[in-house]
């Protein structure tokens, strides 16, 4: 019920709706709740409403940690990599 | 960014596992730490990418009451069917409620004997049959928590702004906070952290959640859908359970912020009153649901069409309920998979793609006597 699904902006008319591609399929959604949505920017889709404008930084920042982890798991397994 | 494939990577994961199970290890403890997801969402995704199986037997995640479809009360569902057999109305609701069974039958069943029942994708949906059909009765069973509710409180002020008399609600919406309080008052369940809804945080802030270090000591991580997220989370939390910090860990940056959506809080604000709700498996909670407000009156479906219901009946042998409060996983009921099954449902939580015991049952690998063993082993 909760599911929301982040979709890219296409257009958006003179009432605030946005057109969205979801599944392939284009829908009209509501921006009644993030009306500081601009088309190009990818939306939480929820129930027909977009409910969050998600933020590029962020998601860019939780990559780069997950790959900073990676950096590190490589350097302790190194040295029993040499082991084997 | 498509914001989907980059947190599925599984190099990445992998990682992130090798971390977590490596925090978990130095904190030792005769027990899994335990987790609860609370969200039905993160229920589906990690039964789906196989991380329960992954992370035990260090982890354990225990699934929780975030599956709105789930903990409707069956009273409150008898009342919805019969309004939907009343003359004339047109029920609409979103696809999960029809299949599931009240006391007597679903929606689906009240659909088979005439009556008009629609489901729809949005709450707009709705709203559209309401112009197209002037002469009857409209009503919208609005079912879900903090992440849908102001849809529907959109749809209805949307309905005002149009003066489209024929449009209603029925409102079994909930406030997921006061259920997680309710699981950590009754102390059925030992947790050990919590990972927090997204989406409803994409509503109501991760900050809504600040009462869990604060008066339960008890680590919090929001978090986002994809393995890549629910992962993170869990590492959060199991450094938050060894260094003996708890705090809220917002590891859905991304989508959600700490202060939430303000347009959204202000639609729910306007349209609802908090008050008393029944939750299945829990019974009434104080200040859980959302009502009409008073200036609403006339688009409340309850007060426009009062029908009479006989007291409501649970299937019996179901364990739904505890499955809900999270005292059991799905495979510890009797019902699971001998009886009850996706096709076959006999509770709630079988019937909705978010239901704990359709997630096991269509994806969990591990079976019924390997639950019984780790609860042995674990004294659950």
């Amino acid at each position: 019920m909760c599911l929301a699904i982040p979709t890219q902006i296409v257009a958006i008319d003179e009432q605030h709706t946005a057109t969205v591609t979801l599944g392939g399929v284009e829908r009209r959604i509501s921006l009644v709740m993030t009306p500081e949505a601009q088309v190009g920017d990818y939306v939480l889709v929820h129930t027909g409403y977009a409910i969050a404008v998600l933020d590029p930084d962020e998601a860019q920042a939780s990559l780069e940690a997950f790959a900073a982890l990676a950096a590190i798991q490589e350097e302790l397994d190194q040295p029993a990599d040499e082991i084997y | 960014m498509k914001y989907i494939d980059e947190f599925r990577d599984p190099a990445l994961a992998r990682n992130v596992i090798a971390q977590i199970q490596h925090d978990a290890a130095a904190r030792g403890g005769a027990r899994p730490i335990r987790l609860m997801e609370f969200c039905g969402g993160h229920t589906h995704a990690i039964s789906r990418f196989g991380l329960r199986e992954l992370l035990a037997p260090a982890i354990e995640l225990r699934s929780g009451p975030g599956c709105p479809v789930c903990v409707t009360a069956s009273a409150d569902l008898d009342r919805a069917i019969a309004l939907a057999d009343a003359p004339g109305v047109i029920l609409a609701t979103f696809g999960d409620m029809v299949r599931v069974p009240g006391s007597a039958g679903t929606l689906y069943d009240a659909r088979g004997r005439g009556a008009d029942v629609r489901i729809v994708y949005s709450p707009l949906d709705a709203l559209e049959i309401a112009r197209r059909n002037p002469q009857r009765p409209v009503v919208f069973l609005g079912v879900g928590f903090e992440t849908t509710a102001p849809g529907i409180a959109a749809a209805l002020l949307q309905a005002e702004a149009e003066a489209l008399p024929n449009f209603s609600v029925l409102s079994l919406h909930k406030l997921t906070p006061p259920a997680m309080r309710a699981i950590l008052d009754a102390g059925e369940v030992a947790l050990d952290g919590i990972i927090g809804p997204g989406h409803v945080s994409a509503v109501s802030g991760s900050a809504a959640w600040d009462f869990l270090p604060r008066e339960y000591a008890i680590p919090c991580a929001v978090a986002g859908f994809e393995p890549l997220d629910i992962l993170s989370a869990i590492g959060a939390l199991v450094q938050a359970v060894v260094e003996g910090k708890p705090a809220v860990i917002n590891t859905y940056a991304r989508g959600v912020r700490p202060e939430g959506n303000r347009v959204a809080q202000q639609l729910l604000a306007q349209v609802f009153a908090v008050g008393p709700a029944d939750w299945r498996g829990f019974g009434a909670i104080p200040a859980s649901g959302l009502a009409l407000c008073e200036t609403f009156a006339h688009r409340n479906a309850a007060l426009r069409f009062p029908v009479a219901v006989t007291p409501a009946r649970e299937p019996p042998g179901c364990r739904c309920g505890d499955v809900l409060r999270g005292v059991i996983a799905p495979p510890e009921c009797a019902l699971f998979r001998r009886v009850c099954s996706p096709r076959n449902p006999t509770g709630p939580c079988m019937v909705s793609a978010e239901g704990a015991c359709a997630a096991y049952f269509q994806f969990e690998r591990l079976d019924v006597e390997t639950f019984e063993r780790s609860n042995v082993s674990t004294g659950a």
